[in-house]
């Protein structure tokens, strides 16, 4: 067996206590303990993380690049989503 | 041409404006886009082989981790060393988003058939040579580096950005203990000055051939995977160093360097581009050693990355 049998993971590491876990980049490793220890020495050398998920590449699920348009689609046509959309007289505070 | 090739022809260009589009208006391509089989390919090639430039970049420096004069010197060293491992993963994952795989990437490495840069193959002959690797060496890679940040490919970006990041880290060192030794005996002086004398060349070849020789640049200008031409990064990368070798108290082994001031540049000597096909070519003096010791290093380790699979196999962790 060789390296090129290790499964892929992906890493997302927590910067500070109050922040969410974001994807910092992929390893390769045996069992998700070595995926935790190898991520630790990789991605976390200078205090860059409070803590760490590893999860295995093949069990995320991505949307299609090639789909990007339709399948984001309704959200375009809908401006009156955000807060800008609305006229407000001038001077009307606390809004 | 049968209805079904048209039709694919027809998808392919579609996806073709679409990729051209996207390079235009400086968005980055991601893994899963469509990209033409040249950009991937031009991609795989360049990323590793800096891929493994860092990996075999870690056998010069390694090479005075026993001999370091000061239990710091030793520390900073040997974390210098370990990030060059990192910076090579960063890499090979980046390589792999385009679908080689690692011990595709290692093979090729090992066997010769992908490069690494030339530089790795001149010999650390004293303790200086970690100073001037630091300051000249990883000087040249930062103004190499720092447009690929913006690389129009998204992985290979990112990874950039984390390794400038590191890089810094290690020009500053490499200048501290050059600063050390020129300030030093006169002995510890001349040692300097001698490794800045056998590393000032080799450094600027780094930028690679001029760009009336150099393959690939138009195309990867073009594809914004690279942003500026070689001797252009050479020269600002010359600009740089002139000013810092004076506060070093070191001289630049190039009697034509002088302030051009209708071009606002500093003017250099030409450049032995013979000794650099000649390295590239595997004649340097170091290159049989370095990629024997890689094999050697990977082999040795065999055991390793079998006992870690068969632990994962023993205790049932799905391996996907």
């Amino acid at each position: 067996m060789t390296s090129s049998d290790w499964p892929l993971w992906e890493v997302f590491v927590r910067s500070r206590r109050g922040l969410s876990h974001t994807h910092a980049g992929s390893l390769h490793a045996p069992d998700a303990q070595m995926a935790l220890r190898n991520a630790r020495d990789l991605y976390t050398r200078r205090n860059e993380g409070v803590s760490i998920w590893v999860v295995p590449s093949v069990a995320v699920t991505a949307s299609s690049p090639d789909e990007r348009d339709p399948f984001f689609e309704s959200a375009a046509d809908k401006p009156y989503r955000h807060p800008t959309f609305y006229e407000i007289p001038e001077g009307v505070q606390h809004l | 041409m049968t209805a079904v090739t048209a039709e694919t022809q027809e998808a392919n260009e579609a996806y073709e404006a679409a990729f051209d589009a996207a390079v235009a208006a400086d968005e980055r391509i991601e893994p899963r886009d469509w990209m033409p089989e040249a950009y991937r390919a031009t991609l795989v090639r360049q990323i590793a082989q800096h891929a493994h430039s860092e990996i075999i970049g870690m056998q010069p420096e390694a090479n005075w981790i026993t001999r370091a004069p000061s239990l710091r010197r030793k520390a900073i060293l040997m974390a210098k060393v370990q990030d060059e491992a990192g910076h090579g993963l960063y890499l090979y994952s980046a390589a792999e988003t385009l679908g080689t795989g690692r011990d595709e990437l290692l093979d090729k490495l090992h066997t010769g058939r992908q490069k690494y840069s030339s530089i790795f193959n001149y010999p650390t002959l004293t303790w200086a040579d970690v100073g001037a690797i630091g300051w000249l060496v990883d000087g040249a890679a930062i103004t190499n580096q720092v447009p690929l940040c913006r690389c129009s490919y998204g992985p290979y970006a990112r990874a950039m950005v984390r390794i400038c990041k590191e890089e810094s880290f290690h020009q500053r060192q490499g200048y501290e203990s050059l600063l050390a030794l020129s300030r030093g005996t006169p002995e510890q002086h001349a040692m300097a000055q001698d490794a800045v004398n056998r590393w000032w060349w080799p450094s600027l070849m780094m930028f690679g051939p001029p760009d009336d020789e150099s393959a690939h640049s138009a195309q990867s200008m073009a594809w914004k995977i690279k942003r500026h031409s070689n001797d252009e990064l050479r020269q600002r990368f010359v600009d740089i160093c002139v000013p810092q070798a004076e506060t070093l108290g070191l001289t630049l082994p190039d009697p034509d360097l002088r302030w051009n001031e209708e071009r606002g540049h500093y003017d250099f000597g030409p450049i032995d581009w013979t000794e650099f096909w000649e390295v590239l070519k595997g004649n340097g003096p170091c290159n049989e050693q370095r990629i024997t010791q890689r094999r050697r290093a990977h082999e040795e380790g065999a055991w390793v990355r079998e006992a870690a699979a068969a632990y994962a196999a023993k205790h049932g962790e799905a391996t996907a």
